[in-house]
């Protein structure tokens, strides 16, 4: 629930005076509500949180994010709570085991 | 198109943890307040990385598992009125009340509907007229300016059937208490990220100076975990007792000032009961005088509520931090995921649910598989300066 993930702005509109956005999670597409972040622009990166965009991000930091919630798992989950007409479960563990993150063979960009 | 992230890097990883291994000359206690902080140390098994010493404690950062007993039993008692669509998040619905749960309620009929954002809630209670829609505004920080924002939206629509039932929690009263118990043994806290991105990090300065504690503002991956608890042992080893921010993608000092100002439009801070630890004073947000015909507490006759916790449940310890879910009888027997006696079973957050998603106390384990599955057993036979 308290999950913040990252996603880029696709759009921005306005809708019953509150800004409003369409933002993408690595693929999946969901509105979000841009009021606390008006300088945004389509192409930004925001955190979003029960859909309210609360921080702006740089991209190449955010698709890294998001890169290792996918790994994770979490974000599938997270996602699973997201969506338009809201009968989607509370997100549970089952307690499986994950994969364990393969380590990447290319050095690394910066300390 | 791919990025490789730094913060899965297990290299970077690996650095990480060598690091807090060569700068830790002393045993240190850390606490992280923050649900989902808790679940990825546990899941990647962080805690089990640290040189011996280093200690972990789960602070009460699970909003969940502190919305207090009471209010669970208000929101069982609104949501059974056939008048009601109770609208909530998708968390709360199996947190267990003196004597049901909201997911029982709605497998017996009431009209209980979870909600990813309260102005879903709005929504429908503006799509519905004749029903009466309440909305459960639990949470942080973090979550405030959305429930407020959902007050704020109704009031401006003109919606006479939409209330909430208010029970939102706040950090920096909770380091408080903490750091003021004379059983306290925490010495630096991890500060939760989504929590400062809001709020910013200039409340947790007077603590860091007040109490002598390093304060480091983390974001919640594996690598921005090791990384904050780098810094925090940084400061320790120093003597140091700053607020440092290691979630800087996220996170700046002033936080987000428009967030902040819808927030204290609509709520002000008052008095709190956290489940399990008990009233902490001005730890908590109320409507504000202006928005109480918003007040679900007002508009529903929700008084004279007696609550009743199960009496094998030491919830309130383990949101102290003072016993782990190993200590407790009741854990993977009469208290499991599917059959929660109290509410760190049942959020995703909360450190019961977390440690028997990875199997810890759960009898012959199969090693948890974690980002740095042969982490130990490299390091220890590299020594200081091995590793990349």
């Amino acid at each position: 629930m308290c999950l913040g993930i990252p996603g880029k702005v696709l759009e921005v509109r306005e809708e019953n005076g509150l800004l409003m956005g369409r933002v993408d999670f690595g693929g999946v597409r969901k509105d979000a509500c841009l009021a606390y972040i008006p300088e945004i622009q389509a192409g930004d990166y925001v955190i979003v949180h029960v859909g309210f965009a609360i921080s702006r991000l740089d991209e190449e930091e955010a698709l890294s994010t998001l890169e290792l919630l996918r790994e994770i798992g979490a974000i599938d989950q997270e996602l699973a709570t997201m969506g338009p007409g809201m009968e989607a479960p509370a997100v549970l563990d089952d307690g499986a085991p994950r994969q364990a993150v393969d380590a990447p063979s290319r050095p690394l960009a910066t300390a | 198109m791919k990025y490789i992230d730094e913060y899965r890097d297990a290299r970077v990883a690996r650095r990480l943890v060598a690091e807090i291994r060569r700068a830790t000359t002393h045993p240190w206690t850390l606490m992280e307040i923050c649900g989902g902080q808790t679940h990825t140390i546990v899941k990647q098994g962080i805690d089990e990385m640290l040189p011996d010493g280093v200690r972990m404690i789960h602070g009460p950062g699970c909003p969940v598992c502190v919305t207090p007993l009471e209010q669970v039993d208000k929101a069982l008692a609104i949501a059974a009125d056939p008048r009601v669509i109770f609208a909530s998040y998708g968390d709360m619905l199996r947190v267990p009340g003196s004597t049901t749960d909201l997911l029982s309620l709605k497998a017996r009929g009431a009209d209980v509907r979870v909600v990813y954002s309260p102005l879903d809630a709005v929504r429908l209670a503006a799509a519905t007229p004749d029903r009466e829609v309440v909305f459960f505004a639990i949470g942080f920080e973090t979550t405030a300016p959305a429930n407020a924002m959902a007050v704020w939206q109704a009031a401006q629509l003109g919606l006479r059937n939409f209330s909430v039932l208010v029970s939102h929690v706040l950090v920096p009263p909770a380091m408080e208490a903490i750091l003021s118990s004379p059983s306290n043994q925490v010495q630096a806290f991890l500060a939760a990220g989504h929590v400062c991105a809001v709020m910013g990090w200039q409340e947790y300065e007077p603590i860091a100076a007040r109490y002598r504690v390093p304060i480091v503002v983390t974001g919640f991956e594996p690598l921005d975990l090791l990384e904050g608890i780098l810094m925090a042992i940084g400061q320790l080893e120093e003597g140091r007792a700053e607020v440092e921010n290691q979630y800087t993608r996220a996170v700046r000092r002033g936080g987000n000032q428009l967030a902040r100002e819808t927030v204290f439009r609509v709520f002000e801070v008052g008095d709190r009961t956290w489940r399990g630890i008990g009233m902490i004073p001005a730890s908590g947000y109320r409507l504000k005088p202006a928005f109480a015909a918003f007040d679900a507490e007002e508009r529903f006759q929700v008084a004279d509520i007696e609550t009743r916790e199960h009496p094998a449940c030491i919830a309130g310890a383990i949101l102290q931090g003072t016993k782990t879910p190993l200590d407790c009888t009741a854990y993977g027997v009469l208290c499991t995921p599917r059959r929660p006696l109290g509410a760190p079973m049942v959020s995703s957050e909360g450190t019961c649910a977390a440690y028997h998603a990875a199997g810890r106390g759960l009898g012959p384990e199969p090693r948890p598989l974690k980002l740095l599955d042969d982490l130990q057993g490299g390091l220890g036979a590299g020594g200081p300066g091995a590793g990349s």
